[in-house]
């Protein structure tokens, strides 16, 4: 039966989490050159628009719809078919389908988004496109399937994932690994010419949107308000907070406490908060965001080392934080906070790590092995990078003809 | 008449200019510059470590002066943007062919 609270709280977390995309938009865009801003919100919010359409016309089909092996929802749901005001007798069962199928509509739009951080700067708008729709296809419904989908096969060995650590963190972050590896660095990178940043309070508002969002994101992967909604969202800010002061911290240690730092602390505390955010007590939220930053901060200076230019560290970020949280639900998880959860190691149960374990390997191994194939494809038809004399004059202007900030004349 | 140009550190340019205004020299010119001499770069923090930037900002500011004046102006510019510390700048002095001013069209020392 539609409860009208449940429905209001998801149609706001529907909106809260819409929201993140332009927030990344934001985040990545103060983060490239000045030459390559626009370049990289366009990818973000070219996203919003066409994920959006994908979406209604068969990704929540293949995603939600009904279960084939395990493996993929069947098309009997395309372009919304049997999907209206009342409830479905699966997903969440207390608001209209329609509210539930644009808050996961959302969630497919950012993850998308997401991995776009690993191949800034130089990669052609048109190739992009056409790599998003099939990653789109290819990997996000499938693992998003595996894991939320009724019957998928994640789902049924009992692997958890309250809110995408894996479909949505760990996904994005191998993809942006293997595409960065494909596209090979930015020129001038290997040089040591200086990537630096174009609008750091850009980053700051991007981030901020992003924290903001993700109560929608955590709290609203409960599927109703009330107690496991607000669970979540205090767990999302203790971990946000506590990766956020760790990550500032790290910074201090080794030179000044940095904005940029800070930033994207807390962004990694948010992305390992993600999986367990439902499931776990939530001052369990502090240790996660307190390792997060750790694991995060030094493999990106690892990255850094190996001259990978996975240009905005969704791996680093998103990957590894997506993974530790992923793992974190096997050592906190708590049925005395979800009851359609399980108890995890300190509760009695070292059973859920293997689970979790399980799934971090199959949805890393299975995003990183399909989007290389997906670019590996998409460079030898359309060809993934731009030519170098547009990678030197910037992707602003030999993509999109605008520039972001212009203008010798008042 | 001579163009003197000095390259100074940015937060030295309101001393200088009331310097300058000081001992009537009141036309100048002010651009933001980067650049480096001996002093070079310095590292920025990046999320995690930290790049290095070549170039720094500086400030640059050009006045044309009659031959008379030139002591003066260095004096007035040397006085207060030096800090003693690497990275105060340069002034260099090149000589000028003519000036037109362009609300009248007088030319030379007059336009200036």
């Amino acid at each position: 039966m539609i409860n009208s609270g449940d429905t209001a709280w998801i149609l706001m977390s529907a909106a809260l989490v819409m929201l993140m995309t332009p927030g990344l938009a934001l985040f990545y865009g103060g983060m490239v050159r000045r030459k390559n801003v626009l370049s990289t919100i366009m990818m973000s919010f070219a996203l919003l628009a066409l994920i959006a359409i994908l979406w209604v016309l068969y990704g929540y089909s293949l995603t939600f719809g009904p279960d084939a092996g395990g493996i993929i929802g069947k098309l009997d749901w395309i372009g919304l078919r049997h999907v209206g005001q009342e409830a479905s007798s699966v997903y969440a069962t207390t608001v209209p389908q329609l509210a539930f199928m644009i808050f996961q509509a959302m969630f497919a739009v950012i993850t998308v988004a997401l991995w776009t951080g690993g191949i800034v700067e130089r990669t052609k708008f048109s190739a992009f496109l056409v790599l998003a729709i099939l990653w789109f296809t290819f990997v996000y419904c499938p693992v998003a399937h595996w894991v939320w989908g009724h019957g998928g096969w994640l789902a049924k060995l009992g692997f958890l994932d309250f809110a995408g650590g894996s479909v949505v963190h760990i996904s994005a972050g191998m993809s942006a690994l293997a595409l960065a590896l494909l596209l090979r660095p930015r020129k001038g990178y290997k040089e040591g010419e200086p990537m630096e940043p174009s609008n750091i309070p850009m980053v700051m508002i991007g981030a901020a949107l992003l924290w903001f969002g993700w109560f929608g994101f955590n709290a609203g992967s409960a599927l109703a308000s009330g107690g496991l909604a607000s669970s979540a969202f205090v767990a999302t800010n203790c971990a946000a907070a506590a990766a956020a002061i760790t990550w500032m911290i790290l910074g201090w240690i080794y030179r000044r406490p940095s904005v940029l730092g800070i930033a994207t602390g807390a962004v990694a505390g948010l992305a390992a908060v993600t999986p367990g955010a439902g499931f776990i007590p939530p001052l369990a939220g502090i240790p996660i965001g307190i390792v997060a930053a750790l694991i995060c901060y030094y493999c990106m200076v690892l990255r850094a080392k190996g001259n990978i230019d996975e240009s905005l560290d969704v791996w680093a970020v998103h990957g590894m934080g997506g993974i530790w949280g992923t793992f974190a639900v096997g050592i906190f998880a708590s049925v005395a906070v979800n009851a359609a959860g399980a108890n995890g190691v300190i509760h009695g149960n070292p059973m859920l790590l293997a689970k979790q374990l399980a799934g971090i390997a199959a949805v890393g191994a299975f995003a990183f092995v399909v989007t290389w194939i997906l670019g590996k494809l998409v460079d030898v038809t359309i060809g993934l990078r731009v030519k170098e004399e547009e990678e030197v004059v910037g992707l602003d202007i030999s993509q999109h003809g605008e520039r972001a900030y212009g203008g010798i004349s008042p | 008449m001579k163009k003197i140009e000095a390259i100074i550190r940015p937060e030295k340019l309101e001393p200088v200019r009331s310097a300058l205004a000081e001992v009537g020299v009141f036309g100048i010119t002010v651009t933001e510059v980067s650049g480096r001499g001996r002093q070079g770069g310095i590292s920025l923090q990046w999320r995690a470590g930290e790049y290095r930037v070549e170039f720094l900002p500086k400030i640059k500011i050009e006045a044309v002066v009659l031959d008379d004046d030139v002591g003066k102006t260095l004096n007035a510019i040397v006085r207060k943007a030096r800090t003693g510390e690497k990275g105060d700048g340069k002034i260099f002095i090149l000589p000028v062919e003519n000036a037109v001013r362009v609300r009248t069209g007088d030319e030379g020392e007059n336009a200036i």
